[in-house]
């Protein structure tokens, strides 16, 4: 039944995935039309060649041919035609290296930036922190489980959505400060041409200044282990006066928070609260079904931690484990997201502890 | 290469020193015959060649569809990165190793390889080594899933247990390959027929000499940074841990010091193999042979000052991407000038198309189409768009399938009658070439298109758009690799039956090794024959 529906499932959205795209986007920004036009460029310079090359190669692999009568000539050697053939492309590759030379001077200008972000890459999400604004948070891929398991539709967006995506003005110079927590990263936005590699220890720099607001999706490109496929980056361009509101509402969130953790829930509130928070902090690794991957990933479900004593259970979440995938939540969730998922973790998926932690016990 | 002339020594089979191979299976234990250990290194990377395909086929069949089908991330990473070590090490280059032991002999006038106990030592430690690594798959944690290239930290601090046995097997690898360039360049120094000049020798020979000599140099730095990967993980130092005051990009610097001579490694003695072959079935001399010498020279020098090409996105300062930028681009001229020859080769020859010529001139035109996108890899600006994408697997599959691999197919349908002693079936031949030749296109050119469109590599997973292109790429993987049973089948029946050879074979045929009865017999060159 299951099949059947993933078939109609795939059978409908069949013709939506029509999508021949051939070439690379030009992008929104000055520098990445930049970047584009030396890619034609270059592509043009390669097909010019090529023409050239395989014509004459065709040419003679049809007429000097020995069931067409020809006969072999005698020579092998000729230093006029072979010096020819060794400047030529020497000089074309110099036209070629000049116009790149000064792109990627201009790439690398990161002067006089509007606004500082700091991205680090995490396993396996980002994290943006807006170092003149008090902004920071955690951005997670959106895309429900259900549809990378084929059980349900895929979205148009599907594996390019985020729950929290970041927020850039237009029309000014942002300078992106990217690092990483544990292993490398590389942060992409095709329509910016911005890619950096995220690296633990160290902090790379790129920039891009936007015309026009919009959303604008990348993803991570360099291995960084299992979820590799599921980080990616979704960026919302806006005007000047809506950035300026969004930032306002930002802080204001922030005191909503405070003010959240010294509430006190009742157990099916944080259980309900922290199955989503399961789903998308814990789930990649310990599994949505708490099973975890033996060898590589520890089990929820009946494991020492999550039935023993709640201090150790907390405590693993927050500092993490050093040394293993197993990262510190503390700076990732918030006291209420960790007092709910620590809540699910020991009465569901199995466990039924039946004990409970309030956001204001959570030590940071 | 001159053309020889050639005092045949007679072969002598009642001759005392003329025994011929030992029976049973003590004869491949404990040969030192350079015909058996080529063939047993051809053997051994043609069943590699196998199992990494059915990795790559694995990989594929999981990319038909968007969504996730058929196994788990972890899985899929440990594919990818089990696919590319075996093709690599396991594949690629104990085929030429193989070609190597069985031609540089017969091809120098020389009786065996220099060092003949060496040959079999460097042999017999590989299928251990493999079987280490791929032991790898059933162990806790499972296999290497850090990719080919095993950046560190993921490759150390947040390896699976499993990488230990990696590092052990990469070190077994590496000291077969230097004991292998050791063998080959005491060969090639000190075992030439008398009169065959170093520049009288023919280009496979030339190709080989030089890979030897970069193998020698990078294999070490190969085990160097292994074992740098080994002290952090068990002897608690941090070269490459941030967090220990270690540096992850001096990893990578270290990597590609190694990991870009070794793609030269895996391509030079193809050119050396495509320099044979095309004129041959060209009937006309090799075009500019002393050029050819000296462009795979300079490209094996080049091949020292380019790596960081690699690292482009690292956050090099900009100097460093602006000399590795023009370094590489510099590599297009001798490689052009290589093109350019087997072009002048062909023209106003008398060309007849045999497999190993269809083969070869595959090469030459889907090698080329690797190239150029290469050089566009090499334009650094641009370069932040392609990295790390699938036009980076396409630009290597590129270089490697058609490339590489093609050649290899090409070498041994072109010295096959010379090894079985029968005749080539030419239809069946051709046929393994088309499918081969249509499979690989359909498998590896739409990967420039999704990488262009922003797919990233390595991703088990992908986003609606690049759906319909990857759908095209799996169904031209599987043609392609069904389409190697072909390739076996020609092998076992070429070795079981077929028309008698001649000693040449192929009309055009020159060179000591076309001297020699076919199949050569089992001691050949024990009187050096003269090159006049």
């Amino acid at each position: 039944m299951s099949k059947a529906l993933t078939l109609a499932l795939f059978l409908i959205a069949g013709p939506a995935w029509a999508d021949w795209q051939l070439n690379m986007n030009e992008g929104v920004t000055a520098l990445s039309r930049e970047i584009f036009d030396l890619h034609m460029l270059i592509f043009w310079i390669c097909v010019s060649i090529g023409v050239v090359v395989f014509g004459v190669m065709f040419y003679s692999i049809f007429k000097h041919r020995k069931s067409k009568g020809a006969v072999a000539e005698h020579w092998h050697e000729n230093t006029t035609v072979e010096v020819i053939w060794t400047v030529v492309p020497f000089v074309i590759l110099i036209s070629m290296a000049v116009p790149a030379t000064a792109t990627l001077i201009e790439m690398y200008d990161t002067s006089e930036a509007d606004v500082d972000i700091q991205i680090t890459g995490y396993q396996w999400k980002w994290r943006y922190q807006y170092l003149d604004e008090d902004i920071d948070f955690f951005s997670n891929l959106s895309t429900p489980r259900d549809e990378i398991a084929n059980a349900a539709a895929k979205n148009p967006n599907y594996l390019l959505e985020v729950d929290n995506p970041l927020v850039i003005p237009a029309k000014k110079k942002v300078r992106f400060l990217i690092t990483a927590n544990d292993v490398i990263h590389s942060w992409w936005v095709p329509n910016f041409a911005v890619k950096k590699d995220a690296i633990p220890g160290f902090i790379n720099e790129s920039w891009v200044n936007v015309e026009e607001p919009g959303v604008y999706r990348g993803q991570c490109t360099e291995l960084c282990g299992k979820e590799h496929g599921f980080m990616p980056i979704v960026v919302e361009v806006k005007s000047e006066t809506d950035y300026a509101k969004w930032v306002a509402d930002q802080k204001a969130m922030t005191l909503v928070m405070a003010d959240e953790a010294s509430k006190e829930f009742l157990i099916d509130d944080l259980i309900a609260k922290g199955e989503d928070v399961y789903n998308t902090a814990c789930a990649g690794c310990h599994q949505p079904n708490g099973q975890g991957i033996p060898g590589a990933f520890p089990a929820i479900t009946g494991s020492a931690i999550a039935t023993g004593a709640i201090d150790a259970h907390i405590d693993i979440i927050v500092n993490g484990r050093a040394g293993t995938a197993m990262q510190a939540f503390k700076e990732q969730l918030s006291a209420v997201d960790i007092a709910a998922v620590v809540t699910y973790q020991r009465n569901a998926l199995g466990n039924s502890v039946g004990d409970l932690v309030q956001p204001s016990a959570i030590q940071k | 290469m001159a053309t020889v002339d050639v005092d045949l020594p007679h072969v002598k089979d009642e001759d005392p020193h003329h025994h011929g191979p030992a029976k049973g299976i003590g004869r491949w234990l404990f040969t030192t015959n350079h015909k058996d250990i080529g063939s047993m290194y051809l053997i051994f990377s043609l069943c590699m060649f196998m199992i990494g395909g059915i990795m790559a086929l694995i990989i594929r069949a999981e990319l038909f569809q968007p969504g996730l089908q058929l196994v788990e991330p972890n899985f899929f990473n440990q594919m990818t990165t089990m696919h590319g070590l075996i093709m690599v090490f396991g594949a690629v280059m104990p085929a030429f190793v193989g070609l190597a032991n069985w031609m540089i002999p017969m091809q120098i006038g020389a009786p065996d390889m220099a060092l003949p106990r060496m040959n079999n030592w460097s042999f017999w430690i590989l299928p251990f080594a493999f079987l280490i690594l791929l032991s790898s798959l059933f162990m806790p944690g499972g296999a290497p899933n850090f990719g080919w290239t095993f950046y560190a930290p993921l490759s150390t601090t947040y390896a699976p247990e499993s990488v230990t046995f990696f590092i052990f097997g990469v070190h077994i690898m590496g000291a077969s390959s230097i004991m292998g360039a050791i063998n080959i360049i005491a060969t090639i120094l000190n075992m030439r027929a008398p009169g065959m000049t170093l520049m009288k020798m023919p280009l496979f020979v030339w190709t080989w000499l030089i890979t030897a000599f970069l193998l020698i140099a990078v294999m070490p730095v190969l085990a160097g940074v292994v074992t740098m990967m080994l002290m952090d993980i068990h002897f608690g130092t941090s070269f490459f841990n941030a967090a220990g005051g270690g540096d992850p990009v001096l990893f990578q610097h270290v990597f590609w010091f190694f990991g870009h001579p070794e793609v030269y490694i895996m391509i030079l003695p193809a050119f050396g193999i495509i320099s044979e072959i095309i004129p041959t079935f060209a009937r006309k001399r090799l075009f500019g042979y002393s050029s050819m010498v000296y462009a795979v020279a300079s490209i094996a020098l080049l091949s020292f000052v380019v790596w960081a090409h690699h690292m482009f996105t690292v956050g090099m300062p900009l100097v460093g991407e602006v000399f590795f930028m023009f370094a590489t681009m510099l590599i297009a001229v001798p490689t052009g000038v290589k093109v350019f020859n087997w072009i002048a080769t062909m023209f106003r020859g008398s060309m007849t198309f045999e497999t190993p010529m269809l083969f070869a001139l595959a090469f030459v035109v889907l090698f080329t189409i690797g190239g150029f996108s290469g050089l566009m890899l090499a334009i650094a600006p641009a370069d932040f768009q392609y990295h790390d994408t699938y036009f980076v697997v396409a630009h290597f599959h590129y270089v490697l399938v058609p490339g590489a691999i093609f050649s290899i197919m090409a070498a041994t349908y072109y010295w096959l009658p010379k090894w079985t002693g029968h005749q080539l079936n030419e239809t069946m031949g051709k046929f393994h070439f088309w499918l081969s030749f249509v499979g690989v296109n359909i498998t590896f050119f739409p990967m420039h298109f999704v990488g262009l469109a922003g797919m990233p590599r390595r991703i088990p997973d992908y986003a609606l758009q690049f759906a319909d292109f990857n759908s095209m790429a799996s169904v031209g993987a599987f043609i392609f690799g069904f389409s190697q049973l072909v390739f076996i089948y020609n092998i076992i029946r070429n070795v079981r039956v077929g028309e008698k050879a001649t000693a040449q074979v192929w009309e055009g045929a020159n060179g000591l090794e076309w001297t020699l009865p076919s199949p050569a017999p089992y001691h050949t060159f024990s009187t050096p024959p003269k090159v006049g």
